[in-house]
């Protein structure tokens, strides 16, 4: 049942995440629309790891796993786009 | 050593050599590139001759643990066909950034010199990652690690228009990939394992694998760039510098492809069904128009050219419907064979001609097409590099873009679905549009009168059109290679 409730929100999560970096202009409130995305991927993942619906045991290690490489991956990420975002202010603050 | 490790080498020699290049600086870094290149270039021949010796893939598990619990090396023709690609572009293109890159003796070594060599052999390593991953969660690891590496390209001037296009680039490819991540989430949810191989035998048509399927294809067209999902490209390809722009056309935008390819044909075979394939090689031919016509209409010669990368990815996805139309059929093969031999031909050609784009712009200080009066005169080899690229991506006998587009155009024909033949010869007329356009200015006489001096790595760009154009040559059963291990006939 609870595997069923993180599921939903990771789906809600996914869709304002989505709806954020589809329709917002500012790269910040992208770079966190992203990051709201990937969070609700990750919750999903969580749900279908409890589910464990694979192997046919009660709960799968391996979604876990997976989340935490998603993770270190998620996080790289924003830190290159704030990086590259920094720089795009400094440009702009020059000329 | 069994030839297990040759795929482990061709992803380890260039990974390796990106961490060990970090604290070597500029100068140690261009020399480990540049030792590294023959190396890899080797280990990607040796790969390609095991794999047509065998007539099978080869085959690695990762510390001995079989899927579905390890991981597992699948490289099978068209994994090895791309790996050499991947080997010759990476190393022309090393040999040739010598140029712009290169810290000469005697000279303080430069940040942006710094950043090239690493990120040139992290992406070999990312590409030679998706080439030989056999399952989807590697498959996401390897475009992350592309992404990463082939977005500071684009920034390298680290001007206010390059960070601007690198940033775009980066959301794009940062939806593409959390799209492909949710995908994969769903198909583990369904199969309970993510080996493209032992996928193949578990998931059926499915509702949650249906739209794991969409959500992935999504993705990864975003990253491909087709259209409409292409507006990062220009302006990311046509803003880094030369050497950048010919490993991000040549090579990045393929690896996403090939993901795409054992997805439709490996995991799923058959079960996206025809509307779907038809859909995808619809967008791929208004890509191939609307592409070809945007390259018409630009203004700048790197633009240009990048409009061109657009049109030209379209033609890849010509034999998605193809092949899903005609299940294990010779003309299946026909199409596979066309559009894998279309992603090399491309990568030479787009490679050979950013780099003639580049020694062109650099030598007359601008890159519009208008004023480019004279450079055949003052740039003889350049332009004739440019020419010869053309000749591939047009299509014209006997290069290897004829071979790829004939037998794109021969399966279209085979398989009654006239339309798409039709689109390819549109194609060609309009690539031959663009392509004369450049030339037929760059030989008038104008005012770069300046003295024809060869300028540095123009033959290294020559090598790499004659070689997309020689590919043409190649004997019908050198084709049969990207055929071994087609994951849609059985594993």
């Amino acid at each position: 049942m609870s595997a069923a409730i993180y599921g939903l929100l990771g789906a809600a999560l996914v869709g304002i995440g989505l709806f954020g970096l589809l329709v917002r202009r500012d790269a910040l409130l992208r770079i966190l629309a992203f990051n709201l995305l990937g969070g609700g991927v990750f919750l999903v993942f969580g749900a279908v790891a409890r589910r464990g619906a694979g192997a046919g045991l009660a709960a799968d290690p391996v979604p876990q796993a997976i989340i935490l490489t998603g993770i270190v991956v998620a996080f790289a990420a924003t830190t290159l786009a704030v990086a590259l975002v920094l720089r795009l202010a400094a440009a702009k603050d020059r000329g | 050593m069994s030839a297990g490790m040759l795929p482990v080498l061709a992803v380890m020699l260039p990974a390796l050599g990106m961490v060990v290049s970090l604290p070597l600086g500029a100068r140690g870094a261009e020399r480990l590139t540049l030792a590294l290149a023959p190396l890899g270039l080797a280990v990607a021949v040796a790969i390609a001759v095991v794999v047509y010796g065998d007539s099978a893939p080869i085959r690695h598990d990762l510390g001995h643990w079989a899927p579905p619990l390890g991981l597992a090396f699948r490289v099978d023709g068209l994994s090895a066909a791309m790996m050499v690609t991947a080997a010759v572009v990476i190393g022309a293109t090393a040999f040739f950034a010598r140029g712009q890159f290169g810290t000469a003796q005697g000279t303080a070594e430069t940040r942006r010199a710094f950043a090239f060599w690493p990120l040139l052999l992290a992406i070999w390593g990312a590409t030679n990652l998706t080439l030989a991953a056999n399952d989807l969660f590697t498959f996401y690891v390897a475009l992350e690690l592309l992404t990463f590496a082939a977005m500071p390209m684009v920034a390298l001037d680290g001007k206010r228009e390059t960070l601007e296009a690198a940033l775009r680039y980066l959301m794009f490819a940062l939806l593409g990939s959390v799209l492909y991540l949710l995908g994969v989430a769903l198909m583990y949810g369904a199969a309970g394992t993510l080996d493209v191989v032992v996928l193949a035998s578990r998931v059926g048509g499915s509702y949650p694998v249906l739209l794991a399927a969409a959500l992935m294809t999504a993705g990864l067209l975003a990253k491909t760039a087709l259209l409409p999902l292409h507006l990062w490209l220009p302006p990311a390809h046509a803003g880094a510098p030369a050497a950048a722009s010919a490993v991000l056309s040549a090579l990045v935008v393929k690896g996403s492809f090939v993901i795409l390819l054992r997805l439709w044909f490996g995991v799923l075979p058959g079960i996206p069904g025809p509307m779907a394939a038809q859909i995808l090689a619809g967008l791929g031919a208004a890509a191939i128009l609307l592409g070809s016509v945007a390259a018409l209409a630009q203004e700048r010669l790197k633009l240009l050219v990048a409009y061109s990368t657009v049109a030209q990815i379209g033609y890849l996805f010509l034999m998605f419907p193809l092949i899903a139309s005609m299940p294990g059929t010779e003309t299946a093969a026909k199409a596979w064979t066309g559009g894998v031999v279309q992603a090399v031909a491309h990568a030479f050609a787009k490679a050979a001609m950013f780099l003639a784009v580049g020694l062109m712009a650099a030598r007359l200080g601008h890159d519009r097409i208008r004023d480019i009066a004279g450079a055949g005169r003052a740039l003889p080899v350049p332009m004739i590099t440019f020419g010869l690229a053309g000749l591939t991506l047009m299509g014209v006998p006997p290069s290897g873009g004829f071979a790829a587009k004939w037998l794109l155009l021969a399966a279209a024909i085979e398989a009654g679905q006239w339309w798409w033949a039709l689109v390819i010869l549109c194609g060609g007329l309009l690539t031959g549009g663009y392509v004369y356009r450049v030339v037929s200015v760059g030989l008038r006489t104008g005012e770069a009168p300046q003295p024809a001096r060869g300028a540095e790595g123009q033959g290294i760009a020559l090598v790499l059109a004659i070689v997309s154009v020689l590919l043409g040559f190649l004997p019908l059963g050198a084709f049969g290679l990207v055929q071994i291990g087609r994951l849609d006939l059985g594993p």
